[in-house]
């Protein structure tokens, strides 16, 4: 083959190549809503391990909390557009690509356990929040503690890289605790702390600690206590200026509040045994979501 | 990107700047708790070189002169300590021994980190104590054992004095290496340096400042232990004793 033509054709693919991913966003749809008429499918991003919001029961079978209220979405749609056949298709989402896939129109919802802030809320949008995670203490029952108050001087485990570590050493000053806070590698690590008896307990997000008790050897020696040192929300991830479809999922969850039945799924994924292991998370609706539902809100937890 | 090295003068507790970039009224700056996240890595490297040091040549001598069930003891010694992964040991130090021996569970984890990693390294010296040992002429012991001297006198008078001398350049590398392993202390919750990078690059968002700040930290530190082997070497050098001068 000729030179000249091989080169300016390796040429031609450096550059094409950049300019097609450069125009990718462009092809998503403003509307979704048409979209998923049209197309008679709506794409549901699913985690594969987010107990209980979103993972998989079987290879492609995801199912949880937030796959349920995608599926009372879906069953808007049917209604609104009185399109009996459109389905809802599965894709896996991880937390690194969830906001690009959702962006770019590979997705249409998300619902896992994203939390709303603001960063994310310059790309996405979010639907009413539905779950609001808070880092509260994990303790052993026979050590009687109730609070952070009664964890004065002692010793404290939380994991190395999150925010929570910056919070305890806030409180402790401002209610001079003095906490001696012992950083752990990883979550299983801070509760392997706990179980040792080198932490008096372990600080952390109250759904994090649920799913680690969810795997403990036994989960009834251990009670998450406290009051939340800080709030995260989580909420349906859906494309930005999209009004239409943000109003329509919306729309579901509000009803599903209102009707009571938001209850009731809550309870069903929280309160009660969950596949795969038939046990339960054992975690009562928060009262920030019980306030949420009674004023619904879908910004940032401040 | 824009370098903000004022990072390091900020509150930890408010994220606010500190004037003179000390906190007070037992707030601290990013600067403070990583100056005192070094202490904890020179604390742990330290106590590490002194156990590994002492218990290097004990069994590096013990493999090579003592009568043999020793030395197969001290063999054995050497293959445990180094076929096992540093941070595997400092996870039974720390989890598995004080199911065993409760006492070690009272100990603060900088010192079972220091025994982990001092352990760990011994293996290592004993090696190198054993190359220089075995590199020395086989008429050095014998006309020692024809003057009359004992097993103990041989080693320490004439057998040691010379093999440590061959070995100082490789014991400088384990030593330097020494203060960087010392980064494994972090799984068992040391708050020296590495895991103050961890954790404070994720409160302040400023990665490469903190990680820059931290990686000087520890070139300074194995330069001044090479810097003081380097001085041991030239204070204990004999003329002539060694080929090259």
């Amino acid at each position: 083959m000729n030179f000249s033509r091989s080169f300016s054709r390796c040429l031609f693919l450096l550059l094409a190549l950049p300019s097609a991913m450069l125009m990718w966003p462009a092809w998503s749809y403003a509307d979704t809503l048409k979209k998923i008429t049209d197309s008679g499918s709506m794409t549901l991003g699913y985690r594969e391990s987010s107990i209980p919001f979103s993972y998989l029961e079987a290879p492609g079978r995801p199912i949880g909390f937030g796959v349920e209220v995608a599926n009372k979405v879906v069953e808007a749609i049917r209604q609104s557009s009185g399109k009996k056949e459109i389905k809802l298709v599965y894709q896996a989402v991880t937390s690194q690509n969830r906001l690009a896939l959702v962006a770019n129109g590979t997705v249409d919802l998300e619902c896992g356990s994203t939390t709303n802030n603001a960063a994310r809320a310059k790309e996405v949008s979010f639907a009413v929040n539905y779950f609001y995670a808070g880092s509260r203490l994990l303790v052993k029952k026979a050590a009687h503690i109730k609070g952070l108050a009664d964890l004065a001087g002692k010793t404290v485990a939380t994991t190395t890289g999150t925010t929570t570590f910056g919070q305890l050493r806030k409180v402790s000053l401002e209610k001079n605790l003095n906490l001696s806070v012992v950083p752990a590698k990883d979550h299983a690590d801070g509760f392997l702390l706990l179980e040792s008896g080198r932490a008096m307990a372990f600080a952390m997000d109250d759904i994090l600690l649920a799913g680690l008790l969810l795997n403990a050897k036994n989960p009834a020696d251990y009670e998450i206590v406290g009051e939340p040192l800080q709030v995260e929300a989580y909420a349906c991830m859906l494309r930005k200026d999209d009004p239409a479809f943000k109003k329509l999922v919306d729309d579901t969850l509000l009803g599903m509040m209102k009707s009571g039945e938001f209850d009731k799924l809550y309870n069903k994924w929280f309160t009660m045994p969950i596949p795969p292991r038939a046990r339960s998370l054992a975690l009562p609706m928060s009262q920030r979501l019980r306030e949420n539902l009674k004023s619904p809100s879908d910004q940032p937890a401040s | 990107m824009q370098w903000d090295w004022q990072v390091f003068c900020k509150s930890t507790i408010t994220g606010e700047l500190a004037p003179g970039c000390f906190g007070s009224g037992g707030e601290v700056t990013y600067l403070q708790w990583m100056l005192s996240a070094w202490g904890w890595t020179v604390a742990v490297a330290l106590l590490a070189l002194a156990i590994a040091l002492c218990v290097g040549l004990l069994v590096g001598t013990v493999r090579t002169q003592a009568a043999r069930p020793w030395a197969l003891l001290a063999a054995c010694w050497t293959e445990l300590f180094r076929n096992i992964p540093v941070l595997v040991q400092i996870f039974l130090w720390y989890h598995v021994l004080p199911i065993f021996i409760p006492v070690l569970k009272n100990l603060p984890a900088f010192l079972l980190a220091a025994c982990a990693l001092g352990l760990f390294t011994s293996a290592r010296i004993a090696e190198q104590v054993r190359a220089g040992i075995q590199a020395l002429p086989a008429g050095q012991n014998q006309a020692a054992t024809a003057m009359g001297l004992r097993l103990w006198q041989r080693v320490r008078l004439v057998i040691l004095p010379q093999a440590l001398r061959m070995v100082l350049p490789s014991l400088t590398s384990e030593a330097m290496n020494i203060v960087k392993n010392s980064s494994v202390a972090f799984a068992v919750s040391v708050t020296e340096l590495t895991l103050f990078a961890m954790q404070a690059q994720e409160e302040t968002a400023r990665g490469l400042e903190i990680y820059a700040g931290v990686t000087l930290l520890y070139m300074l530190t194995a330069l001044l232990v090479n810097r003081m082997m380097a001085l041991i070497e030239a204070r204990t050098r004999v003329p002539g004793l060694l080929a090259v001068t």
